[in-house]
């Protein structure tokens, strides 16, 4: 296997025109979507009704509809928003962190990892508000003047929470958009119709590609990748200060910090490979969204699967070298306890089918890599399960032990978050042009000055 | 068009060398108003064109770093002094616990202030009614193609000078573009006025329902609405339609016995005293004689009345007739009334009643002291003198 590491991989294949680039990204806009399109918005807002009827359930009939019990009251509600933050993080670290470590094939799929972040802040921002049952008080979270002087406990982490998702969900907006102004200002003067004209028009705010405004406009993308960085990095820490600030043993513990934010970024990028696989083949886009890319991403995979794998192994080690007996009987019993099921197949997906991506061949394959990442997905799902539950089951007083069981309405709105998410996707993959065009434009060949005034000769 | 305003001379290019040459000759030829329009930022077009860096960044720091500012005297407001709550046995100013919301919010103020300043202020966007909008060159920068654009606004400009000099740089094409005439609309044109009907109906409908429907719904109803009859309420199950009843006749509440001689002037025995006269007793006695006795009958009993004749005056408690009465008979007439006084009975309990009479007691004895008493209170007193 020999592969020439000094030249750079081109990051469009094919040598297309940026003519060509610009019809195959704005192609799926203009176009009829197939039979197969509508089969699967089909399916997937199915699914999403189905989460509707569990919802509309839960608010009718209180949240006894769901298996929450004491000790397990944090249940699916809680696994299913940090599920879903977790999956957020991929795009911010694609379009902030990578820009910022000057990554550039990130151009290819940074759009499309940005929108995935914002439909997973809002498949996760549903949770905590249904599960605290009354969720028409959810307004009282933020601090609104009153005549009581009543104000939210800005010292609990779950305050720290709406604080950091709401900014993440706010910022990623703002960061999507500002990428999105010259893209729909391409678009206003490729369409022929008069309604996505107006529409376009609307939102390219007159848009004129002027470079005194792409001057501000660079150094504006730079700022906010630099302010998205540390932001995405503080999400799932203080996610994790949920756990971490509680004393209650498997969660009162250091590591989860750095171990929540690794195990974000893992999800997340399984989640862009599953839905890039089909998205690329679907939507012609092959020649953009390369195989290259998938090998890369696939890396980062391996990269942050070892690091998960690594803080399960710490876990057990800190567990047993801090010599508390409650400590060490909650990280046996996680392993080989009531939850031991859960925990091996966390522990398989996460730790070891990654593993396969030390193989080239394994991270250029398709089918393989779909497998893997799938797998990676519902590992990362019982991951988060495996704390929320394990801890809580057997804490310190064995009288007050139980075990969480879910009913078929939990199951209706975890399948109904994955309805909604892969909905908006399917959505704006025909609505919104899913690779960056102005982007993509700059990273073709012979797209810069070749500095020695068009002659290339020299 | 040849009577609309010339705004620009406007040059397509096809490679970005071509154009970073333009705009580098174009810099040195000496125009200041001019720009270049391309798909991409492309490398090193700002210094071409003799632009400097971008000063957006203060934007962010300034707001960023008030964002800060603000929301930790927020919190530290509502915290140490709008309304201290201890939390955790913390100080009421933690400011550890303050950092995650201080940072987010820092990064808040900082990305929406950028974004908007970048947008409203640097760009003054959005302006969709710009001259070079919906024209050829519009749609070929959109594209592929890189454009440069030379307005009639600038000193030097010349129209055939700048063609030429346009042309020569190698631009593929080379147009005029002008002021497109400013459409003018009627204000009491009849669809408007209809438009603004329609809206006027529609934004007062949708706002009487949210404020006086919507804002009402109740999500859960049963909680509230129960099968069972409030005070006040109506029944048709009993004959008076009252949802109210009455207790059984002879009810006694607690603490309520009834009094056997209420409503006798002169009873033909009276009750025996059941407390002793101890110092918690004497002690509840006098704070209730001082309540409800002192304003007629005066603090010492000696009817001394602070009413100063707005109120008959209540006779003297420390004359012999009284002293005589046995306990009983005082506290019938506490129970009962006499003459212009009401009967105490719902205003003092039986025990703070009795207690009442011990203190009275109290107070004669004080004002006609034995031999003894006196001795006694001598002995007290002295031995309260410093020696």
């Amino acid at each position: 296997m020999s592969v020439d590491y000094s030249k750079e991989i081109p990051l469009v294949q094919g040598r297309l025109t940026m003519a060509q680039l610009d019809d195959a990204i704005a192609k799926p806009m203009s176009v009829r979507p197939g039979k197969i399109y509508f089969i699967a918005l089909a399916f997937t807002s199915g699914l999403l009704l189905l989460g509707v009827l569990g919802v509309s359930l839960t608010f009718y009939f209180g949240i006894g509809e769901w298996g929450n019990n004491q000790p397990v009251a944090w249940g699916w509600g809680i696994t299913n928003f940090v599920f879903w933050v977790g999956i957020a993080h991929a795009g911010t670290l694609i379009s902030a962190i990578l820009y910022l470590l000057r990554q550039k094939w990130r151009t290819g799929i940074s759009r499309f990892a940005e929108a995935m972040t914002i439909f997973a802040v809002m498949c996760a921002g549903i949770f905590p508000i249904i599960h605290t049952g009354r969720p028409w008080l959810a307004g009282y979270l933020l601090p609104y003047p009153n005549s009581h002087h009543l104000w939210p406990n800005f010292i609990s982490p779950l305050v720290w929470d709406v604080f950091a998702v709401s900014t993440y969900l706010i910022v990623s907006a703002i960061f999507w958009y500002v990428g999105l102004i010259p893209d729909f200002a391409t678009l206003r003067d490729r369409t022929v119709s008069k309604v996505k004209n107006f529409v376009y028009s609307f939102f390219s705010l007159g848009w004129r590609h002027s470079n005194r405004h792409w001057r501000h406009y660079e150094k504006v993308y730079m700022i906010l990748a630099g302010l998205a960085t540390p932001l995405v990095l503080s999400v799932h820490t203080v996610v994790s200060f949920d756990f971490a600030v509680a004393v209650l043993p498997g969660w009162h513990s250091t590591i989860f910090p750095p171990y929540f934010v690794a195990g974000a970024i893992f999800s997340g990028f399984a989640m862009v490979v599953t839905a890039l696989v089909f998205m690329r083949k679907v939507l012609g886009l092959e020649n953009v969204i390369t195989i290259d890319h998938l090998d890369r991403m696939n890396k980062i995979i391996l990269l942050t699967g070892s690091m998960v794998g690594y803080a399960y192994l710490m876990e057990f080690f800190i567990s047993w070298y801090s010599g508390v007996p409650t400590e060490q009987y909650v990280a046996v019993n996680r392993a080989f306890g009531e939850y031991a099921w859960g925990y091996w197949i966390m522990v398989a997906c996460n730790a070891l089918f990654p593993q396969l991506f030390w193989s080239r061949k394994i991270r250029r394959s398709i089918p393989v890599m779909f497998l893997v990442v799938v797998l990676v997905n519902v590992g990362m799902w019982f991951e988060r399960f495996i704390i929320i539950a394990s801890s809580l089951h057997r804490d310190f007083l064995p009288s007050s032990w139980g075990y969480f069981t879910p009913t078929w309405v939990d199951f209706s709105i975890l399948l109904g978050s994955f309805g909604l998410f892969f909905t908006l996707i399917l959505v704006f993959s025909r609505t919104l042009p899913v690779v960056t065009m102005s982007e993509i434009k700059g990273v073709v060949e012979g797209a810069h000055p070749t500095h020695h005034k068009g002659d290339h000769n020299g | 068009m040849a009577d609309n305003k010339l705004y620009c001379v406007s040059a397509l290019f096809d490679t970005p060398d071509k154009i970073i040459n333009a705009a580098r000759k174009t810099t040195e030829a000496g125009y200041k108003k001019f720009d270049v329009n391309t798909p991409y930022p492309v490398h090193g077009m700002d210094r071409a064109m003799g632009m400097g860096q971008s000063k957006i960044g203060y934007v962010t720091l300034f707001f960023g770093l008030s964002g800060a500012v603000f929301i930790f005297l927020f919190m530290w407001w509502t915290f140490a002094s709008s309304y201290n709550i201890v939390v955790g046995g913390k100080p009421f100013l933690s400011a550890p616990a303050f950092i995650p919301i201080t940072f987010e919010t820092t990064v808040l103020f900082a990305a929406i202030s950028t974004f908007v300043g970048m947008i409203a202020v640097f760009f003054k966007l959005p302006h969709n009614s710009h001259p070079l909008h919906d024209t050829d060159y519009m749609k070929a920068v959109s594209g592929d193609k890189f454009g440069l654009v030379i307005e009639a606004d600038d000193e030097q400009f010349n129209r055939d000078r700048v063609t030429d000099f346009l042309k020569n740089l190698g631009a593929y094409k080379v147009a005029d573009v002008y002021i497109p005439e400013k459409e003018t609309y009627k204000l009491f044109s009849s669809g408007f006025v209809i438009f603004l009907i329609i809206l006027a109906v529609v934004t007062s409908a949708a706002t009487y329902i949210t404020l006086n429907k919507l804002m009402y719904v109740v999500p859960f109803s049963w909680m509230e609405v129960q099968d069972k009859l409030n005070a006040q309420e109506e029944s048709d199950i009993f004959a008076d339609g009252k949802g109210m009843r009455l207790p059984v006749e002879g009810t006694v509440a607690r603490g309520e016995l009834p009094y056997p001689f209420y409503g006798q002037p002169n009873p033909p025995e009276v009750l025996s005293n059941p407390t002793l006269p101890t110092k918690k007793v004497l002690e509840l006695g006098k704070r209730k004689f001082l309540t409800f006795c002192s304003p007629c009958h005066g603090n010492f009993a000696q009817g001394e009345s602070r009413l100063h004749g707005q109120f008959p005056t209540g006779p003297t408690l420390v004359s012999s007739k009284i002293n005589n009465y046995p306990d009983g008979m005082i506290y019938h007439i506490i129970t009962n009334g006499q003459n212009v006084m009401p009967s105490y009975m719902h205003q003092i309990n039986r025990e703070e009643r009795w207690a009442i009479v011990d203190y009275v007691r109290v107070l004669q004895r004080a004002q006609n002291p034995s031999q003894s008493d006196i001795q006694e209170v001598k002995k007290e007193s002295s031995s309260n003198v410093a020696k």
